[in-house]
């Protein structure tokens, strides 16, 4: 099977809709296919992000821990757009710290999420072969 | 060109079906292979043979089915999304000891992988949403 | 690579046209489609927007706008498609990123 960079392009916030949710069951899935995979957080999408959430009153399954699995399955190129968070009031402390293991360097902690410009995110977008939206 | 769809909204409720739908009729036409039509979130709803809508308006579920018999298509409903909306083909259903299943002719119930697969193996993979 | 952007949301109702235009970069082309055909009327800050996107190109769904009967309010610049053009477009580009 050939290689192909997908990004998966998330703007949507979590719990109102169940978007964020299935998307994160996309990439789950996608993982066993070894293609060179991308996710972006733009707009709303960089709420999936945040720590500390709490869905006992709200009655739905809180589905953020799984973001911090996302390592072991060897999706560590997570892109979150730097004007969404600072539109948002938003710093990378609020947001989970998701990290990965480098087998290539003695399994050495390196973080996943990439802090990026709008215009850097651009052109990443312009590189893959795939864009899936949800 | 191999040329999938992706569609993530129910009939009716958007627009997305409708347009993935003339998408892939005019991508026919024009001579392009469908490898695959994948009904992901609410556009497992697509696939119901339940629906009766007014006589005057489009009927959104046969005309996939139609065109996917015409055109030996492959529409692919995705099982987990199809299992939280009740859209059962009529081996899921016994599998799950229910009493009916509703999925429309010319439509199949598979993982998520499917997807991915078509991403792999299509030149263009084409999403449909709202 | 150059992408095709799809747009389907009326640029009054939310910014999905306006985070499109934040990543069409040179070279790539915007389909407007569904309610994303109103950011191609005249009199608007979206066609305002349009025309200063200069290395961008921009199209419609012509049958989107006629069911909306925007057609005689078509701002200039922006190439009117059917579907057939649609599929066009997506097979001359390299890549497709729809906005939703």
């Amino acid at each position: 099977m050939s290689v192909k960079k997908f990004m998966y392009v998330n703007r949507k916030a979590p719990y109102g809709t169940i978007y964020a949710l299935e998307s994160l069951e996309v990439v789950l899935i996608g993982a066993a296919f070894d293609q060179d995979v991308s996710l972006a957080f733009i707009g709303d999408g960089v709420y999936e992000l945040t720590k500390g959430q709490n869905t006992d009153a709200i009655g739905q399954k809180n589905f953020s821990p799984v973001y911090a699995a996302l390592g072991d399955y060897d999706v560590n190129k997570i892109y979150v757009e730097k004007e969404s968070l600072e539109e948002r009031g938003l710093t990378l402390d609020d947001l989970q710290h998701l990290v990965w293991e480098d087998e290539d360097e003695d399994w050495a902690e390196k973080d996943s999420i990439r802090l990026v410009s709008r215009a850097e995110l651009a052109a990443v977008m312009a590189e893959q072969d795939i864009c899936l939206s949800f | 060109m191999k040329i999938s769809i992706q569609v993530n909204e129910g009939p009716y409720q958007h627009q997305a079906s409708d347009t993935a739908y003339q998408f892939t009729k005019a991508a026919l036409a024009a001579g392009h292979e469908i490898f695959r039509v994948f009904f992901y979130h609410d556009g497992v709803n697509n696939a119901t043979r339940l629906a009766v809508p007014p006589q005057d308006d489009r009927n959104i579920a046969k005309q996939w089915s139609e065109l996917s018999k015409e055109n030996d298509l492959d529409l692919v409903v995705c099982i987990a999304a199809a299992q939280r909306r009740g859209i059962m083909d009529a081996d899921e259903a016994k599998r799950q000891g229910l009493d009916a299943d509703n999925l429309i002719e010319g439509f199949r119930i598979s993982g998520l992988g499917q997807l991915i697969e078509a991403g792999v193996e299509s030149d263009r993979l084409v999403v449909f949403g709202a | 690579m150059t992408l095709l952007h799809t747009v389907n949301k009326s640029p009054f109702e939310s910014n999905t046209f306006d985070t499109c235009l934040g990543y069409a970069l040179d070279g790539s082309t915007v389909l407007l489609i569904e309610d994303g055909v109103y950011a191609a009327t005249t009199g608007t800050s979206a066609a305002e927007k349009i025309k200063n996107a200069s290395g961008v190109t921009f199209a419609v769904l012509g049958p989107d706008l006629q069911a909306r009967g925007l057609e005689g309010k078509l701002a200039d610049g922006i190439k009117v498609v059917d579907y057939e053009g649609f599929v066009n477009l997506v097979a001359e580009h390299d890549s497709v990123q729809s906005w939703l």
